[in-house]
Protein backbone atom coordinates (compact mmCIF):
# COMPACT_ATOMS: atom_id res chain seq x y z
CA UNK A 1 0.00 0.00 0.00
CA UNK A 2 1.54 3.20 -0.57
CA UNK A 3 1.78 5.97 1.42
CA UNK A 4 -1.10 7.88 -0.72
CA UNK A 5 -3.68 4.96 -0.32
CA UNK A 6 -2.83 4.84 3.52
CA UNK A 7 -3.55 8.49 3.27
CA UNK A 8 -6.98 8.02 1.75
CA UNK A 9 -7.54 4.99 4.04
CA UNK A 10 -6.85 6.94 7.13
CA UNK A 11 -9.05 9.71 5.96
CA UNK A 12 -12.57 7.59 4.97
CA UNK A 13 -11.72 6.03 8.84
CA UNK A 14 -11.54 9.36 9.87
CA UNK A 15 -14.99 10.20 8.13
CA UNK A 16 -16.60 7.15 8.63
CA UNK A 17 -16.24 7.31 12.28
CA UNK A 18 -17.93 11.23 12.14
CA UNK A 19 -20.72 10.14 10.14
CA UNK A 20 -21.21 6.69 12.33
CA UNK A 21 -20.50 8.69 15.87
CA UNK A 22 -22.55 11.81 15.08
CA UNK A 23 -25.65 9.90 13.74
CA UNK A 24 -25.56 7.69 17.17
CA UNK A 25 -25.01 11.06 19.13
CA UNK A 26 -28.37 11.93 17.51
CA UNK A 27 -30.36 8.96 18.41
CA UNK A 28 -28.99 8.37 21.95
CA UNK A 29 -28.66 12.26 23.31
CA UNK A 30 -31.63 13.44 25.60
CA UNK A 31 -30.58 17.15 24.26
CA UNK A 32 -32.39 18.09 20.85
CA UNK A 33 -30.41 20.95 20.26
CA UNK A 34 -27.51 19.09 20.52
CA UNK A 35 -28.96 16.04 18.68
CA UNK A 36 -30.32 18.24 15.60
CA UNK A 37 -26.28 19.83 15.68
CA UNK A 38 -25.22 16.55 15.29
CA UNK A 39 -27.32 15.52 13.02
CA UNK A 40 -25.62 18.34 10.72
CA UNK A 41 -22.08 16.19 11.16
CA UNK A 42 -24.09 13.46 10.07
CA UNK A 43 -25.06 14.79 6.92
CA UNK A 44 -21.61 16.53 6.48
CA UNK A 45 -20.35 12.70 7.08
CA UNK A 46 -22.68 11.95 4.21
CA UNK A 47 -21.44 14.20 1.76
CA UNK A 48 -17.26 13.34 2.45
CA UNK A 49 -18.83 9.85 1.75
CA UNK A 50 -20.48 10.76 -1.27
CA UNK A 51 -16.99 12.93 -2.37
CA UNK A 52 -15.36 9.48 -1.81
CA UNK A 53 -17.31 7.79 -4.37
CA UNK A 54 -16.60 10.99 -6.52
CA UNK A 55 -19.96 12.15 -6.82
CA UNK A 56 -18.87 15.58 -6.30
CA UNK A 57 -22.43 17.09 -7.58
CA UNK A 58 -24.31 14.97 -4.73
CA UNK A 59 -22.04 15.70 -2.23
CA UNK A 60 -22.16 20.01 -2.58
CA UNK A 61 -26.23 19.23 -2.78
CA UNK A 62 -26.29 17.23 0.40
CA UNK A 63 -24.32 19.62 2.09
CA UNK A 64 -26.09 23.05 0.67
CA UNK A 65 -29.67 21.44 1.38
CA UNK A 66 -29.62 18.91 4.15
CA UNK A 67 -26.71 20.27 6.60
CA UNK A 68 -27.36 24.38 5.29
CA UNK A 69 -31.06 24.34 4.67
CA UNK A 70 -33.06 21.25 6.47
CA UNK A 71 -31.41 21.18 9.97
CA UNK A 72 -31.09 24.86 10.18
CA UNK A 73 -35.04 24.75 9.77
CA UNK A 74 -35.26 21.81 12.40
CA UNK A 75 -33.40 23.88 14.68
CA UNK A 76 -35.22 27.16 14.34
CA UNK A 77 -38.41 25.04 14.60
CA UNK A 78 -37.03 23.62 17.96
CA UNK A 79 -35.92 26.73 19.64
CA UNK A 80 -39.46 28.47 18.25
CA UNK A 81 -41.16 25.91 21.15
CA UNK A 82 -38.45 25.01 23.37
CA UNK A 83 -37.37 28.35 24.97
CA UNK A 84 -39.58 31.16 23.37
CA UNK A 85 -42.85 29.51 23.54
CA UNK A 86 -41.21 27.52 27.34
CA UNK A 87 -41.96 24.53 26.31
CA UNK A 88 -39.94 21.57 27.38
CA UNK A 89 -38.76 19.49 24.86
CA UNK A 90 -36.43 16.47 26.02
CA UNK A 91 -35.94 13.26 23.85
CA UNK A 92 -37.54 10.18 26.07
CA UNK A 93 -36.83 6.67 25.00
CA UNK A 94 -40.40 5.05 24.19
CA UNK A 95 -41.07 1.63 23.71
CA UNK A 96 -37.07 1.12 24.38
CA UNK A 97 -37.41 -2.84 23.72
CA UNK A 98 -39.81 -2.76 20.61
CA UNK A 99 -37.48 -0.18 18.83
CA UNK A 100 -34.37 -1.78 19.80
CA UNK A 101 -35.71 -4.80 18.34
CA UNK A 102 -36.83 -2.95 15.02
CA UNK A 103 -33.65 -1.57 14.60
CA UNK A 104 -31.77 -4.98 15.05
CA UNK A 105 -33.89 -6.69 13.17
CA UNK A 106 -33.06 -3.73 10.10
CA UNK A 107 -29.46 -4.18 11.11
CA UNK A 108 -29.78 -8.23 10.28
CA UNK A 109 -32.01 -6.92 7.00
CA UNK A 110 -29.44 -4.72 5.93
CA UNK A 111 -26.57 -6.96 6.48
CA UNK A 112 -27.93 -9.59 4.71
CA UNK A 113 -28.67 -7.62 1.44
CA UNK A 114 -24.85 -6.08 2.23
CA UNK A 115 -23.46 -9.84 1.97
CA UNK A 116 -25.64 -11.46 -0.46
CA UNK A 117 -25.34 -8.80 -3.34
CA UNK A 118 -22.46 -9.11 -6.00
CA UNK A 119 -20.41 -6.32 -5.29
CA UNK A 120 -17.89 -5.42 -8.37
CA UNK A 121 -14.78 -3.95 -7.83
CA UNK A 122 -13.90 -0.28 -10.07
CA UNK A 123 -10.94 1.37 -10.26
CA UNK A 124 -11.58 4.88 -9.48
CA UNK A 125 -10.91 6.91 -12.76
CA UNK A 126 -10.12 10.82 -12.87
CA UNK A 127 -13.29 11.62 -13.79
CA UNK A 128 -13.93 15.81 -14.73
CA UNK A 129 -17.29 15.94 -12.14
CA UNK A 130 -20.37 14.57 -12.52
CA UNK A 131 -22.37 17.91 -13.02
CA UNK A 132 -23.12 18.27 -15.95
CA UNK A 133 -24.03 14.46 -16.39
CA UNK A 134 -26.47 14.80 -13.51
CA UNK A 135 -27.89 17.53 -15.83
CA UNK A 136 -28.02 16.00 -18.93
CA UNK A 137 -29.61 13.22 -17.42
CA UNK A 138 -32.38 15.25 -15.60
CA UNK A 139 -32.59 17.14 -18.52
CA UNK A 140 -33.25 14.55 -21.04
CA UNK A 141 -34.28 11.06 -19.95
CA UNK A 142 -35.79 12.01 -16.62
CA UNK A 143 -37.46 14.86 -17.45
CA UNK A 144 -40.96 13.60 -16.03
CA UNK A 145 -39.65 12.53 -12.99
CA UNK A 146 -38.21 15.72 -12.38
CA UNK A 147 -41.03 18.22 -13.36
CA UNK A 148 -43.22 15.56 -11.58
CA UNK A 149 -41.10 16.75 -8.08
CA UNK A 150 -41.23 20.61 -9.07
CA UNK A 151 -45.10 20.06 -8.96
CA UNK A 152 -44.75 18.22 -5.77
CA UNK A 153 -43.18 21.08 -4.48
CA UNK A 154 -45.07 24.07 -5.49
CA UNK A 155 -48.30 21.70 -3.96
CA UNK A 156 -46.21 21.56 -0.58
CA UNK A 157 -45.45 25.36 -1.08
CA UNK A 158 -49.14 26.08 -1.32
CA UNK A 159 -50.01 24.33 1.16
CA UNK A 160 -47.32 25.81 3.74
CA UNK A 161 -49.12 28.92 2.77
CA UNK A 162 -52.64 28.15 3.13
CA UNK A 163 -51.69 26.89 6.52
CA UNK A 164 -49.49 29.85 7.85
CA UNK A 165 -51.41 32.39 6.27
CA UNK A 166 -53.22 35.37 8.72
CA UNK A 167 -56.34 34.59 10.06
CA UNK A 168 -56.16 30.60 9.76
CA UNK A 169 -55.25 29.85 13.07
CA UNK A 170 -57.98 32.16 14.68
CA UNK A 171 -60.75 30.14 12.92
CA UNK A 172 -59.33 26.75 14.10
CA UNK A 173 -58.36 27.31 17.77
CA UNK A 174 -60.35 29.94 19.74
CA UNK A 175 -57.52 30.78 22.10
CA UNK A 176 -55.47 32.85 19.52
CA UNK B 1 -3.51 20.04 -8.42
CA UNK B 2 -2.05 16.22 -8.88
CA UNK B 3 0.19 17.45 -12.01
CA UNK B 4 1.34 20.56 -10.12
CA UNK B 5 2.71 18.66 -7.42
CA UNK B 6 4.03 16.05 -10.06
CA UNK B 7 5.81 19.10 -11.83
CA UNK B 8 7.37 20.45 -8.15
CA UNK B 9 9.20 17.10 -7.48
CA UNK B 10 10.64 16.64 -10.80
CA UNK B 11 14.79 16.96 -11.07
CA UNK B 12 15.37 20.99 -10.67
CA UNK B 13 12.39 21.71 -8.92
CA UNK B 14 11.57 23.30 -5.63
CA UNK B 15 10.49 19.67 -4.26
CA UNK B 16 12.60 17.57 -6.18
CA UNK B 17 13.64 14.23 -4.94
CA UNK B 18 10.39 14.05 -2.50
CA UNK B 19 8.29 11.85 -2.54
CA UNK B 20 4.86 12.37 -4.12
CA UNK B 21 2.51 11.90 -0.92
CA UNK B 22 4.91 13.90 1.59
CA UNK B 23 5.26 16.83 -0.98
CA UNK B 24 1.30 16.63 -1.59
CA UNK B 25 1.13 17.29 2.58
CA UNK B 26 3.83 19.99 1.96
CA UNK B 27 1.66 21.66 -0.87
CA UNK B 28 -1.71 20.99 1.33
CA UNK B 29 0.17 22.51 4.40
CA UNK B 30 1.20 25.90 2.64
CA UNK B 31 -1.98 26.39 1.16
CA UNK B 32 -3.44 26.06 4.80
CA UNK B 33 -0.97 28.80 5.54
CA UNK B 34 -1.58 31.46 2.73
CA UNK B 35 -5.31 30.75 3.22
CA UNK B 36 -5.03 31.57 6.88
CA UNK B 37 -2.21 34.42 6.18
CA UNK B 38 -4.44 36.02 3.57
CA UNK B 39 -7.78 36.29 5.87
CA UNK B 40 -6.20 37.44 9.16
CA UNK B 41 -4.16 40.12 6.91
CA UNK B 42 -7.76 40.64 5.20
CA UNK B 43 -9.08 40.74 8.82
CA UNK B 44 -6.50 43.08 10.48
CA UNK B 45 -6.98 45.45 7.13
CA UNK B 46 -10.35 45.80 7.26
CA UNK B 47 -11.17 46.25 10.48
CA UNK B 48 -9.15 49.49 10.26
CA UNK B 49 -9.86 50.45 6.72
CA UNK B 50 -14.24 50.57 8.13
CA UNK B 51 -13.06 52.76 11.13
CA UNK B 52 -11.45 55.08 9.05
CA UNK B 53 -14.19 55.47 6.19
CA UNK B 54 -17.02 55.73 8.51
CA UNK B 55 -14.93 58.01 10.43
CA UNK B 56 -14.22 60.04 7.80
CA UNK B 57 -17.84 59.88 6.64
CA UNK B 58 -19.00 60.85 9.91
CA UNK B 59 -16.52 64.23 9.59
CA UNK B 60 -14.37 62.49 12.33
CA UNK B 61 -10.60 61.16 11.88
CA UNK B 62 -10.77 57.82 13.03
CA UNK B 63 -7.62 56.23 14.65
CA UNK B 64 -4.75 58.33 13.78
CA UNK B 65 -1.82 57.33 16.68
CA UNK B 66 -1.13 54.10 16.63
CA UNK B 67 1.81 53.64 14.21
CA UNK B 68 2.19 57.52 13.88
CA UNK B 69 0.13 57.48 10.04
CA UNK B 70 -3.36 57.49 10.13
CA UNK B 71 -3.24 54.82 12.85
CA UNK B 72 -2.17 51.57 10.58
CA UNK B 73 -1.09 49.44 13.35
CA UNK B 74 -4.27 50.28 15.19
CA UNK B 75 -5.62 46.26 13.95
CA UNK B 76 -2.55 44.72 15.43
CA UNK B 77 -2.65 46.36 18.56
CA UNK B 78 -6.19 45.46 18.81
CA UNK B 79 -4.95 41.95 17.56
CA UNK B 80 -2.26 41.96 20.60
CA UNK B 81 -5.27 43.14 23.09
CA UNK B 82 -7.68 40.60 21.96
CA UNK B 83 -4.81 37.33 21.57
CA UNK B 84 -4.28 38.25 25.79
CA UNK B 85 -7.67 38.72 26.94
CA UNK B 86 -9.35 36.31 28.90
CA UNK B 87 -11.75 33.75 27.61
CA UNK B 88 -14.47 34.16 29.98
CA UNK B 89 -17.47 31.45 29.32
CA UNK B 90 -20.80 32.34 31.70
CA UNK B 91 -21.67 29.88 33.72
CA UNK B 92 -25.00 28.70 32.68
CA UNK B 93 -23.66 28.12 28.99
CA UNK B 94 -23.70 24.92 26.92
CA UNK B 95 -20.18 24.75 26.98
CA UNK B 96 -19.19 22.08 24.03
CA UNK B 97 -21.51 23.95 21.72
CA UNK B 98 -20.16 27.56 23.34
CA UNK B 99 -16.94 26.46 22.43
CA UNK B 100 -17.36 25.06 18.96
CA UNK B 101 -19.88 27.67 17.57
CA UNK B 102 -16.58 30.02 16.67
CA UNK B 103 -14.88 26.96 15.37
CA UNK B 104 -17.89 26.27 12.80
CA UNK B 105 -18.21 29.76 11.67
CA UNK B 106 -14.60 30.35 10.89
CA UNK B 107 -14.36 26.99 9.27
CA UNK B 108 -16.77 27.93 7.12
CA UNK B 109 -15.19 31.25 6.26
CA UNK B 110 -11.84 29.60 5.39
CA UNK B 111 -13.01 27.00 3.17
CA UNK B 112 -14.43 29.41 1.40
CA UNK B 113 -11.41 30.37 0.17
CA UNK B 114 -10.45 27.06 -1.52
CA UNK B 115 -11.55 27.41 -4.66
CA UNK B 116 -11.09 31.06 -5.26
CA UNK B 117 -8.84 31.84 -8.60
CA UNK B 118 -6.23 34.49 -7.84
CA UNK B 119 -4.39 34.34 -10.96
CA UNK B 120 -4.01 32.10 -14.25
CA UNK B 121 -2.37 29.09 -12.07
CA UNK B 122 -2.71 30.57 -8.83
CA UNK B 123 -5.27 28.66 -7.02
CA UNK B 124 -5.98 26.38 -4.15
CA UNK B 125 -8.04 23.73 -5.64
CA UNK B 126 -9.87 24.47 -8.90
CA UNK B 127 -13.08 22.49 -8.35
CA UNK B 128 -15.59 21.18 -11.08
CA UNK B 129 -17.95 22.32 -9.05
CA UNK B 130 -16.39 25.60 -7.18
CA UNK B 131 -19.59 27.97 -7.61
CA UNK B 132 -21.63 25.13 -6.02
CA UNK B 133 -19.06 24.19 -3.16
CA UNK B 134 -18.97 27.76 -2.44
CA UNK B 135 -23.10 27.96 -1.65
CA UNK B 136 -22.66 24.77 0.27
CA UNK B 137 -19.77 25.68 2.53
CA UNK B 138 -20.89 29.30 3.13
CA UNK B 139 -24.70 27.40 3.57
CA UNK B 140 -23.01 26.29 6.71
CA UNK B 141 -22.03 29.54 8.87
CA UNK B 142 -25.31 30.04 9.56
CA UNK B 143 -24.85 26.90 11.92
CA UNK B 144 -22.70 28.21 13.84
CA UNK B 145 -24.58 31.34 13.96
CA UNK B 146 -27.60 29.55 15.46
CA UNK B 147 -25.70 27.42 17.83
CA UNK B 148 -23.11 30.80 19.40
CA UNK B 149 -26.80 31.81 19.48
CA UNK B 150 -28.22 29.21 21.38
CA UNK B 151 -25.30 28.00 23.77
CA UNK B 152 -25.24 31.28 24.97
CA UNK B 153 -28.41 31.19 27.31
CA UNK B 154 -29.46 34.35 26.75
CA UNK B 155 -32.34 35.91 25.06
CA UNK B 156 -30.77 38.16 22.93
CA UNK B 157 -28.56 35.73 21.64
CA UNK B 158 -31.26 33.48 20.99
CA UNK B 159 -33.03 36.08 18.78
CA UNK B 160 -30.11 37.15 17.28
CA UNK B 161 -29.84 33.47 16.23
CA UNK B 162 -32.78 32.93 15.09
CA UNK B 163 -32.79 35.80 12.89
CA UNK B 164 -29.86 34.98 11.20
CA UNK B 165 -31.07 31.35 10.89
CA UNK B 166 -34.89 32.76 8.81
CA UNK B 167 -32.66 35.54 7.17
CA UNK B 168 -29.87 33.59 5.73
CA UNK B 169 -32.32 30.52 4.55
CA UNK B 170 -34.29 32.75 2.79
CA UNK B 171 -30.95 34.90 1.10
CA UNK B 172 -29.93 32.13 -0.48
CA UNK B 173 -32.45 31.69 -2.80
CA UNK B 174 -32.08 35.05 -4.25
CA UNK B 175 -28.42 34.79 -4.35
CA UNK B 176 -28.46 31.23 -5.82
CA UNK B 177 -30.88 32.78 -8.96
CA UNK B 178 -28.73 35.58 -9.45
CA UNK B 179 -25.55 32.98 -9.86
CA UNK B 180 -27.33 31.17 -12.45
CA UNK B 181 -27.31 34.10 -15.83
CA UNK B 182 -23.43 34.14 -14.88
CA UNK B 183 -23.27 30.96 -15.04
CA UNK B 184 -24.91 30.34 -18.10
CA UNK B 185 -22.77 33.05 -19.77
CA UNK B 186 -19.81 30.80 -19.00
CA UNK B 187 -21.01 27.46 -19.35
CA UNK B 188 -19.11 26.02 -16.25
CA UNK B 189 -19.07 26.24 -12.60
CA UNK B 190 -15.32 26.04 -12.38
CA UNK B 191 -14.66 29.10 -10.68
CA UNK B 192 -10.93 29.33 -13.21
CA UNK B 193 -13.35 28.48 -15.61
CA UNK B 194 -15.17 31.18 -15.51
CA UNK B 195 -12.76 34.07 -15.22
CA UNK B 196 -11.69 32.43 -18.56
CA UNK B 197 -14.38 32.55 -19.97
CA UNK B 198 -14.50 36.40 -19.80
CA UNK B 199 -11.46 37.15 -20.80
CA UNK B 200 -10.49 39.90 -23.61
CA UNK B 201 -11.69 43.48 -22.19
CA UNK B 202 -14.74 44.27 -19.95
CA UNK B 203 -17.40 44.31 -23.05
CA UNK B 204 -16.86 40.33 -22.79
CA UNK B 205 -17.46 40.60 -18.71
CA UNK B 206 -20.83 38.19 -17.69
CA UNK B 207 -22.14 41.32 -16.30
CA UNK B 208 -23.01 42.56 -20.29
CA UNK B 209 -23.12 39.18 -21.31
CA UNK B 210 -26.85 38.86 -21.27
CA UNK B 211 -27.97 42.45 -21.71
CA UNK B 212 -29.92 44.08 -19.04
CA UNK B 213 -30.54 40.44 -16.95
CA UNK B 214 -27.19 40.19 -16.12
CA UNK B 215 -26.79 43.47 -14.65
CA UNK B 216 -29.38 42.94 -12.60
CA UNK B 217 -28.54 39.62 -11.80
CA UNK B 218 -25.32 41.19 -10.70
CA UNK B 219 -27.08 43.98 -8.65
CA UNK B 220 -29.53 41.49 -6.96
CA UNK B 221 -26.51 39.26 -6.04
CA UNK B 222 -24.90 41.82 -4.70
CA UNK B 223 -27.69 42.93 -1.83
CA UNK B 224 -28.70 38.96 -1.33
CA UNK B 225 -25.16 38.83 -0.49
CA UNK B 226 -25.23 41.70 2.34
CA UNK B 227 -27.77 40.03 3.81
CA UNK B 228 -25.88 36.38 3.61
CA UNK B 229 -22.86 38.10 5.42
CA UNK B 230 -25.30 39.88 7.88
CA UNK B 231 -24.12 43.66 7.20
CA UNK B 232 -25.85 46.61 7.47
CA UNK B 233 -28.49 47.06 6.30
CA UNK B 234 -28.94 43.45 6.91
CA UNK B 235 -27.26 43.43 9.81
CA UNK B 236 -30.05 42.32 12.57
CA UNK B 237 -28.41 39.47 14.01
CA UNK B 238 -26.29 41.30 15.83
CA UNK B 239 -28.48 44.62 15.92
CA UNK B 240 -26.68 46.34 18.53
CA UNK B 241 -28.97 48.46 19.76
CA UNK B 242 -31.55 46.36 20.23
CA UNK B 243 -30.17 43.16 20.42
CA UNK B 244 -27.20 43.65 22.26
CA UNK B 245 -24.88 42.40 19.15
CA UNK B 246 -27.15 39.02 19.45
CA UNK B 247 -25.46 36.47 18.84
CA UNK B 248 -22.20 37.16 20.19
CA UNK B 249 -22.65 39.30 23.00
CA UNK B 250 -21.43 36.56 25.58
CA UNK B 251 -18.40 36.41 23.98
CA UNK B 252 -15.04 37.54 24.92
CA UNK B 253 -11.42 37.67 23.71
CA UNK B 254 -10.37 35.46 20.98
CA UNK B 255 -13.72 33.98 20.68
CA UNK B 256 -15.03 37.09 19.87
CA UNK B 257 -12.33 37.87 17.44
CA UNK B 258 -12.84 34.56 15.28
CA UNK B 259 -16.30 35.94 14.89
CA UNK B 260 -15.03 39.27 13.22
CA UNK B 261 -12.54 37.62 11.60
CA UNK B 262 -15.30 35.37 10.01
CA UNK B 263 -17.01 38.78 9.10
CA UNK B 264 -14.39 40.13 6.98
CA UNK B 265 -13.77 36.94 5.29
CA UNK B 266 -16.95 36.44 4.46
CA UNK B 267 -17.15 40.16 3.24
CA UNK B 268 -14.31 39.61 1.02
CA UNK B 269 -15.49 36.20 -0.38
CA UNK B 270 -18.87 37.21 -1.63
CA UNK B 271 -16.75 40.10 -3.01
CA UNK B 272 -14.54 37.55 -4.55
CA UNK B 273 -17.42 35.36 -6.11
CA UNK B 274 -19.00 38.78 -7.19
CA UNK B 275 -15.78 39.86 -9.31
CA UNK B 276 -15.45 36.12 -10.52
CA UNK B 277 -18.78 36.00 -11.26
CA UNK B 278 -19.76 39.13 -13.18
CA UNK B 279 -16.33 41.38 -12.98
CA UNK B 280 -14.16 39.14 -14.78
CA UNK B 281 -11.88 37.73 -11.75
CA UNK B 282 -8.51 38.59 -12.28
CA UNK B 283 -8.67 39.62 -15.85
CA UNK B 284 -8.02 43.40 -17.08
CA UNK B 285 -10.90 45.13 -18.06
CA UNK B 286 -9.08 46.81 -21.24
CA UNK B 287 -7.48 43.17 -22.35
CA UNK B 288 -4.33 44.21 -21.57
CA UNK B 289 -1.43 42.17 -19.61
CA UNK B 290 0.31 45.02 -17.89
CA UNK B 291 -0.79 44.32 -14.53
CA UNK B 292 -0.47 41.56 -12.32
CA UNK B 293 -3.81 39.22 -12.50
CA UNK B 294 -4.12 39.09 -8.63
CA UNK B 295 -3.46 42.99 -8.20
CA UNK B 296 -6.59 43.49 -10.49
CA UNK B 297 -8.38 40.93 -8.69
CA UNK B 298 -7.69 42.25 -5.10
CA UNK B 299 -8.72 45.80 -6.79
CA UNK B 300 -12.32 44.75 -7.66
CA UNK B 301 -12.63 43.04 -4.67
CA UNK B 302 -11.92 46.07 -2.56
CA UNK B 303 -13.72 47.99 -4.86
CA UNK B 304 -16.84 45.63 -3.54
CA UNK B 305 -16.10 46.02 0.14
CA UNK B 306 -15.33 49.32 -0.03
CA UNK B 307 -19.31 49.83 -1.11
CA UNK B 308 -20.52 47.35 1.52
CA UNK B 309 -18.51 49.83 3.77
CA UNK B 310 -20.28 52.73 2.29
CA UNK B 311 -23.94 51.05 2.21
CA UNK B 312 -23.25 50.46 6.52
CA UNK B 313 -22.65 53.89 7.24
CA UNK B 314 -25.58 55.24 4.95
CA UNK B 315 -28.84 52.80 4.93
CA UNK B 316 -30.95 52.35 8.45
CA UNK B 317 -31.27 48.61 8.80
CA UNK B 318 -34.32 47.26 7.85
CA UNK B 319 -37.19 45.97 9.91
CA UNK B 320 -37.42 41.86 10.18
CA UNK B 321 -40.85 41.88 8.04
CA UNK B 322 -39.06 44.40 5.32
CA UNK B 323 -36.56 42.21 5.23
CA UNK B 324 -38.44 38.96 4.67
CA UNK B 325 -40.85 41.32 1.89
CA UNK B 326 -37.64 42.29 0.05
CA UNK B 327 -36.10 38.69 0.08
CA UNK B 328 -39.30 37.01 -0.98
CA UNK B 329 -41.50 39.21 -2.64
CA UNK B 330 -39.22 41.45 -4.31
CA UNK B 331 -35.28 39.48 -4.80
CA UNK B 332 -36.51 36.24 -5.74
CA UNK B 333 -38.95 37.04 -8.19
CA UNK B 334 -36.74 39.60 -10.34
CA UNK B 335 -34.53 36.16 -9.64
CA UNK B 336 -36.42 33.90 -11.50
CA UNK B 337 -37.63 36.80 -14.19
CA UNK B 338 -33.80 37.53 -14.79
CA UNK B 339 -33.01 33.61 -14.95
CA UNK B 340 -35.65 33.46 -17.70
CA UNK B 341 -34.62 36.52 -19.73
CA UNK B 342 -30.68 36.07 -19.53
CA UNK B 343 -31.64 32.33 -20.86
CA UNK B 344 -34.19 33.96 -24.16
CA UNK B 345 -31.08 36.52 -24.38
CA UNK B 346 -28.26 34.33 -24.56
CA UNK B 347 -30.13 31.90 -26.42
CA UNK B 348 -31.36 34.34 -29.30
CA UNK B 349 -28.87 37.01 -29.13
Amino acid sequence: MSLESGAHTVIWYCFAFLTAGSAAYVVLTRNIVRAAFALVATFIGVATQYLFLQADFLAAAQVLIYAGGITVLLLFGVMLTHRVQGMEMRLEPVKAVPGVLVALGFLVAIGAAISRADWHLVTPVDSSGTTALVGEAIMTHHLLPFEEISVLLLVVLVGALFIARPGHSQSAGEDE
Amino acid sequence: MREYILTLTEPGQLLSGVSFGLASLLVMVASCAAVLGVIALNGMFLVWWERKVSAHMQARLGPMTTGYWHGWLQSIADGIKLLLKETIVPLLVDKPLFMLAPVVIFGSAFMAFVPIPWGEHLIVADLNIGVLYITAITSLSVIGVVMAGWASNNKWSLYGGMRSAAQIVSYEIPVGLAMVPALMASGTLSMQGIVESQAGGFWHWNLFAGGPFTLIAFVVFFIASLAEVNRAPFDLPEAESELVSGFHTEYSGMCFAFFFLAEYSEMFVVSAIASVLYLGGWQCPLGLSLIPGPLLFLAKILFLVFIQLWFRWTFPRLRVDQLMHLAWKVLTPIGFVNVFGAALWLVLI
